[in-house]
Parts: C-alpha cells; structure tokens; sequence
C-alpha cells in the first residue's frame, strides 16, 4: 500500500475539470483563480484602509482646516488602518495570493493537493472581510482601541466601538484565521509532498521557500491570535476576567477583577511578531527572485539565503517581548529579549549582503519589477536599521509611543513589503494574464512611490526623536513641539495624498494593459524558474498539459558560461550545457 | 555552489548534518507519507500550539491571582455513601478516553488488513467511549455550576479565573472530543458502505486516528496541569 508521489503517477486526468463559467471563476478551485480572488479582495480592502490613512493624515496635516473625522473617528480608522493592512491585506495577499499562484507553478505541480479545501479557504476569507467591514456599520462603530486591542482599553466603557465594533473585530480575526489554516495546510503540504520529479527542496525558487516558511509561522503563531481572540471575547461578552483587572472605569469600578493585560500581550506579540515575518518572508523570497531574474546572475549564497530564512522563521518565535518593553514586564526580559532581536539581525544583514553581491557586476536590465526589488533593498536596509535602535530597552524607552515608531515601522513592514508586491505584480502580470503591462507607466508609478514614501516616513523619525506621541488627534499649542514640527506634519500629509494619487497609475495601468496590452511570450524576462516554462500562458487547469515536468537544476542558472543562451530553464536536461560542471 | 545542484551529485549520499538536510529535501516528497497525512500532522501541530497557549494563559492567570484558587482534590471530588473520593470522576473519564485510544489503535490495525466489519465496530466503539466523556464532562459542568454554584465570571469557593479557565479549556477540548466521535462515525460509516474498496487504501482510518489520540494526549495534560496541580 505505498503512496505513490504525485510526479510517478500515471493517471494525472483531473477529476474537478471546471466546464461552466461558475465553476471556472467563481466556485472555482483552481489555484490561479482562488489567487486572484484572493489578491483582488486583498487589495480592494486595502484601498479601504489607505482612504482611512489619507482622513486621519488630513486631520494630522491640518488640524485647524478639515472637520472630516472627529477624535472618535480618529481612532476608529487608526485601528481599521493597521488591522487591514497588516491582516487583510499583507498576509491574505503574500500567503493567499502570491503562494496560491506560485506555490503549485514553481513546484511544479496540478495544484494544491486540496482544492476544495482551498477554495473553503478563499471564502471564509471572504466572509472575514465581510464580518470586518460590517463594523463600519453598527452602531458605535469600528474598534478604536488601536491595532493591538490592547485590554482593558479595548473592552471597556469610553472606547470607540466597544458595543459592536469590538466583537465584529475579534470574530473576523477568528475567521480569518480559520481561513488561514486551510490555506496555510495546503500551502505546506504541497511544497513538501507534490512536487516535480528533480525538485528537491534545495532546488526550489527562494521565493517558495520564503511563502513555505512564513506558512509555517503562520500556523504556529495564528493560535495565540485565536486563544487571545476567544478570551477577549469571553471577557466582554461573558464577563470572565482573563485580561481585565479590577478598576475605576469611568468614575465608577467595573465588575472585573484579577484579570492580566500583560497576558494579552503576550499572547498578542506572540503572533504578532511571527506575524512580522509572515508578511517580511515571502517577500524577501521574491525579491531574491526578481533581482536574480533581472540581474542575469544566479542569486549569491543560495544555501545561506534559505538557512537565514529558516533562521529567521526560527528566532522570531522568541523575540516578541521586544513590543512591550514599556508595558511593565520584568526587566530582566528586556535583557533576554533585546539580546534574540539583535541577533535576528544577523541572518537578516546576511540577506542584504547577498541581494547587493547578487548584484555587483550583474547585467541589470532596470526593468519595472526590478526598479521595485532594488527600491526595498534601499527602504528595507532603512527600516532594519531603525529596527536596531528599538531592539535595545533603553533606546526604546523614549522614543516608544512616537512617530520613530511609526516611521521605522512602515519603512520596514509597510513600504518593504509593498514595494516587494509591486516587484511581484509587475514581474508575474505577462504570466498571469498573458499581457505585457505598459512600461512607461510602470516606472512612472515606481519613482513616484518610492520617492514619496521616502518623503512620508523619513520625517517621521525626526518627529519621533523630537518626542511627537503617536495616537494623538491634535497637538494644539506645546512647548516641545517647534512649529517646524507642525509645518513637518503637513508636508508628510501632501506626501501622503501624491503617493495614493501614484496608485491610481498602478490600477489604470493593470486595467489598461488586461486589455491593450502587447501579447506576452511564454517567458518574457527569459527566467529559468519553472512557472515560466509552461505549455500556454497564462497556464490552462492542471498548468503542465499532458505531462508534469522534470527538474534537472536549481532556478538560478543564468549567464552560465558555454551554455547557449544566457539563461537554461529548470527543466532543461544538463546534455544542454554540457560545459556546466567546468565550474 | 552550483556543483551541488546538479542532478548526478544530488543522489550521492553525504555525510552528517548535510545528509540530514539532504534526506530532507529529497526529491518529489519530503514525507513518504499521503497527503491528508502529512496535512493532519501539520494540522495537530497548529491545534498543539492552540492548546498550549490556552494552558499556558492558564497557568499565568492562576499564578498572578491573588485570591486563593480552589483545591481541586476537594472541587471534583464525588461523595459514594457519605464519603467524598478526590477526583474518582475524573479518573473514570480519563480511563475511558485512554481506553478509546487503545480500541481506536486496534481499527488501525483490522483497517490496514482489510477487515471491514471489524474496523467499523471498533471505530464505533471509540465513538462511543468518547461520547461517554462528553457525557461525563457535561454531568461534572453540571455539577460545578448547578451545585457548586461556579460561573464563568464568579466562584463561591476563590478566584473567578478559576471557573474560567475551567469552562473554557474543557469546553475547547470537548468540543475537539465531539467533533472527533461524528469524524469517526462517519468514517465507520464510509468503511461499512465499502466507500474505500475501490482504491483498498484504508489511511483514512489512519488519519482519523491520529486526530482521536491527539485528543486524548491533549487530555493528559490538561487532566495533570488542571485537576492534579
């Protein structure tokens, strides 16, 4: 009764062929259509959340000209903001998108090994999104409790939303992750049990390898949302006191009493830091890809680049109480604490060093998705380098709870990774839809984004530094804020509107090229990886028509002298470039 | 480092921690194992971290309350002719669930051999013993909040996590204990139909398994951390 691997089956017939349009679109349980349903909602819940950004910015740029949002309303779209981007769209879009499209191409596999379950998953998904955007309309609103719900705060009288706003919050979380799991299962068995025949695990493209192990986190960190999750929710709706401790709530005491708020956040950080690298993972893996594609040189230290990956996934299991060194914790865990981050900024400078070698003396084609992987190289070495500063307690001290929060995390989780999933959208969209996009528009975008955002957050750190508290509605007249620092404000805010009126040349471009296009070849950037060496483009059900393919080689084989061309696809047997093993 | 790729090396066998990883990393599969196998045993891992982070909050709620915390030898005792025996319930609920692992053990056993009638009777009665833990667990919540007076937000006898933590991590694992007896009655049901006899590949059983004595190791960890501490 041995199981016979995928790649040595015979019988590869489809039993769940998609024949009707409902079938092949919408109930649909192939992975390129679950992720693009994946990726479409994903970004259209963050075009909410950035419109929320551009409110409160108006508000933050130009307290004393726009009524638009009340301190309420503030807080209100400061949660929904960081929840969106961070949840809904980040890891739905990394995980859900990108591994659902890549995971089976660059493994060379049918599809996930379980469809229906898949297509469960993009659903549920759906309905967490749904349960998340109802809030706005309940009575009271969203959560404004921030993004970390931290209790007592989060569930108590006073904060925004504590009727409905809070509940829906924490049961779409619930979902999500529920979604996740079965997501997150197929991605992970998939990549170790369904692929090509020659695919080892040290062939597969980084960028799998990224999206594999940040699935892992994923499903080892995603537990503490859902316990935290389910407590809370017991909390406020049954009355238990797991976080919430005896006190004055609005003058009078509440009926609480011996609950932790430091046991929410630990369990909070405990996937929330994970969490940092689910979304920082898959694009390192991609980036790695893209800057090898574009660069015609195989990526410098492949075996380093994933032992770090794993490294990283590894150590971000024990460096989450570096978020609460403010909380009151023992201090003697700031010691333990500070010391892991700051050692998971080896693996990570490791990277860095590798990307920059894999492009000293490379023949760089400065296509768009290149501009893009080149552009997080510089926005990613800025914010792991801010990162530095707050992974030590007593630099962390004062400028805890200001804008160097703010600005080095969006230089490092915000920026980066979008930047990344630009490169990624650009680079795969001729695959995806057979359709080149327009180049010109491209860099347009790329320069625009890059340069603003750089113009939004760089200022932020000076703000920081000044001692600017983040989480502030308005900061009216105080002493230790110069009214340079007011003038500072509304310049990011300026910045802020121009690079959302950037996006808009994102999706007329998608938009446009989906249509007008230029016909794309099968392998237009000529990369070895296997998702480019598919019979039709884009790929049809089942991806490799009548038979799988076999794997000779690793995905970076470019630029290998005596070869024929500059580059020799991960299915080409070693009889093409004999010369090869003269290395 | 490009040497190391090629075809014709990947298949000699290395030496130490590099033929550890290159086991590992092997062609087509990782596991040599069915897919809904290797699934399950990721799946068991995740729910591994669930559970421990519910005992770990546990713990930390009932070392940091400073109301005294009830002595569970006195809480689930049950009294037979005037005389209170310290935790007999629970050792009878526990008994029950490691014994439906042992049957459960047996299905593997006859599914592997083919033997339909068995394997489906012996899941059955798996199924059994375990609805008879959901049934035990229901009369002990009874009996806390019915005589005992204990509530999720309060408790007569100390502090009010206690109750809490009580309904919440033995609610999360009867809940894993009911979900367990409908799986495998329905695969008992799907083996006695003779719905495997035409692939004759009865992992399913298997699979089933590992879920139901994931259950109960969970259960030994809450029976010592809850009922023993």
């Amino acid at each position: 009764m041995a199981f016979v691997a995928l790649a040595d089956r015979d019988d590869d017939a489809h039993s769940h062929d998609p024949d009707t349009f409902i079938t092949k679109y919408i109930w649909s349980q192939d992975h390129k259509v679950i992720a693009i349903q994946y990726a479409i909602t994903a970004i259209s819940v963050g075009l909410v959340a950035l419109v929320l950004s551009l409110l409160f910015r108006l508000q933050l740029g130009f307290p004393d000209s726009f009524s638009l949002v009340d301190p309420t309303e503030y807080y209100q779209y400061v949660t929904m903001h960081g929840m969106i981007m961070v949840v809904y769209l980040l890891t739905a879009l990394f995980l859900g998108g990108f591994g659902n499209y890549l995971i089976p191409l660059m493994c060379g596999s049918r599809d996930m090994v379980f469809p229906y379950l898949n297509m469960l998953s993009f659903w549920v998904y759906l309905l967490s999104v749904i349960v998340l955007m109802a809030s706005f309309f309940v009575p009271g609103g969203p959560t404004g409790a921030g993004w970390t719900l931290y209790p007592p705060q989060a569930i108590s009288e006073g904060t925004p939303g504590v009727d409905g706003g809070i509940l829906l919050m924490i049961l779409s979380l619930a979902i999500f992750i529920v979604a996740f799991t079965m997501g997150g299962l197929n991605y992970v068995t998939t990549v170790l049990q369904a692929r090509a025949r020659g695919m080892t695990l040290m062939r597969m493209p980084l960028a799998i390898w990224g999206i594999f192990v940040a699935t892992i986190l994923g499903l080892l960190a995603f537990p503490a949302l859902l316990v935290a999750a389910i407590m809370m929710m017991l909390d406020h709706v049954v009355g238990t006191s797991f976080f919430m401790p005896e006190m004055l709530s609005m003058g009078t005491a509440n009926e609480y009493g011996g609950g932790s708020p430091i046991l929410f956040q630990h369990l909070f950080w405990f996937f929330g830091h994970p969490e940092v690298y689910i979304v920082a993972l898959p694009a390192f893996g991609i980036v790695s890809d893209v800057l090898s594609v574009h660069a015609r040189k195989n990526i410098f230290g492949y075996r380093m680049m994933v032992w770090a990956i794993v490294a990283i996934g590894a150590l971000s299991f024990v460096v989450w109480a570096h978020h609460m060194y403010v909380s009151g914790m023992n201090p003697y865990f700031g010691f333990f604490f500070a010391t892991t981050t700051l050692i998971i900024a080896v693996p990570t400078a490791l990277k860095v060093y590798n990307w920059i070698l894999t492009l000293w003396r490379g023949d760089l084609h400065l296509t768009v998705p290149m501009l893009f992987a080149i552009g997080f190289i510089f926005t990613f070495i800025h914010g792991g380098l801010t990162g530095l500063f707050l992974g030590n307690v007593t630099v962390d001290l004062p400028l805890s709870d200001t804008y160097f929060v703010i600005g080095h995390f969006h230089m490092v989780m915000g920026v980066s990774p979008v930047l990344v999933v630009f490169a990624a959208i650009y680079h795969w969209f001729p695959k995806i839809t057979g359709r080149m996009f327009h180049s010109g528009l491209g860099k347009a975008h790329f320069w625009l984004t890059l340069l603003g955002t750089y113009s939004i957050y760089l200022p932020m750190h000076y703000l920081g530094i000044l001692g600017l508290p983040r989480r502030y509605f308005a900061y009216g007249d105080t002493d230790f804020i110069p009214e340079s620092a007011h003038a500072m404000n509304a310049g990011i805010t300026i910045a802020a509107l121009l690079v959302a009126a950037a996006q808009c040349l994102f999706f007329i471009n998608v938009i446009w090229s989906l249509t007008k296009g230029k016909k794309a070849e099968a392998n237009p950037w000529r990369a070895a990886s296997l998702e480019w060496q598919t019979p039709d483009t884009p790929p049809k059900h089942g991806n490799w028509g009548a038979e799988l393919p076999q794997v000779y080689r690793w995905p970076y084989d470019y630029s290998v002298p005596g070869a024929s061309e500059d580059f020799i696809p991960q299915n080409v047997p070693d009889a093409y470039a004999s010369t090869k093993d003269d290395k | 480092m490009t040497s190391n790729m090629t075809e014709s090396q990947a298949t000699t066998v290395q030496e130490g921690l590099q033929g550890f990883a290159q086991d590992w990393s092997s062609d087509k599969q990782t596991f040599h194992v069915p897919w809904g196998k290797a699934m399950m045993w990721i799946f068991l891992l995740s729910d591994t971290f669930i559970f421990g982070c519910f005992l770990t909050s546990y713990m930390n709620v009932r070392m940091s309350t400073r109301v005294p915390w009830p002595n569970p030898s006195e809480v689930f005792a049950l009294s037979f002719g005037g005389e209170p025996i310290p935790l007999i319930l629970i050792a009878i609920m526990t008994f029950v669930l490691i014994t439906s692992s042992g049957t459960m053990a047996l299905a593997v056993n006859y599914g592997y051999r083919r033997d339909r009638a068995k394997t489906a009777a012996l899941m059955f009665i798996t199924a059994a013993f375990g609805a008879t833990f959901v049934g035990m667990q229901a009369f002990e919540w009874t009996k806390l909040i019915v005589d005992e007076g204990v509530r999720p937000w309060e408790n007569p006898m100390g502090a009010p996590q206690f109750g809490a933590t009580f309904f919440m991590i033995t609610g999360f694992h009867g809940a894993h204990v009911s979900i367990g007896v409908i799986y495998l009655a329905v695969v008992a049901m799907k083996v006695l139909k003779g719905d495997y006899e035409a692939s004759g590949n009865y992992e399913i059983v298997e699979i089933t398994g590992l879920y139901w004595h994931f259950v109960d190791l969970v259960w030994v960890f809450i029976f010592a951390f809850f009922y023993l501490w």
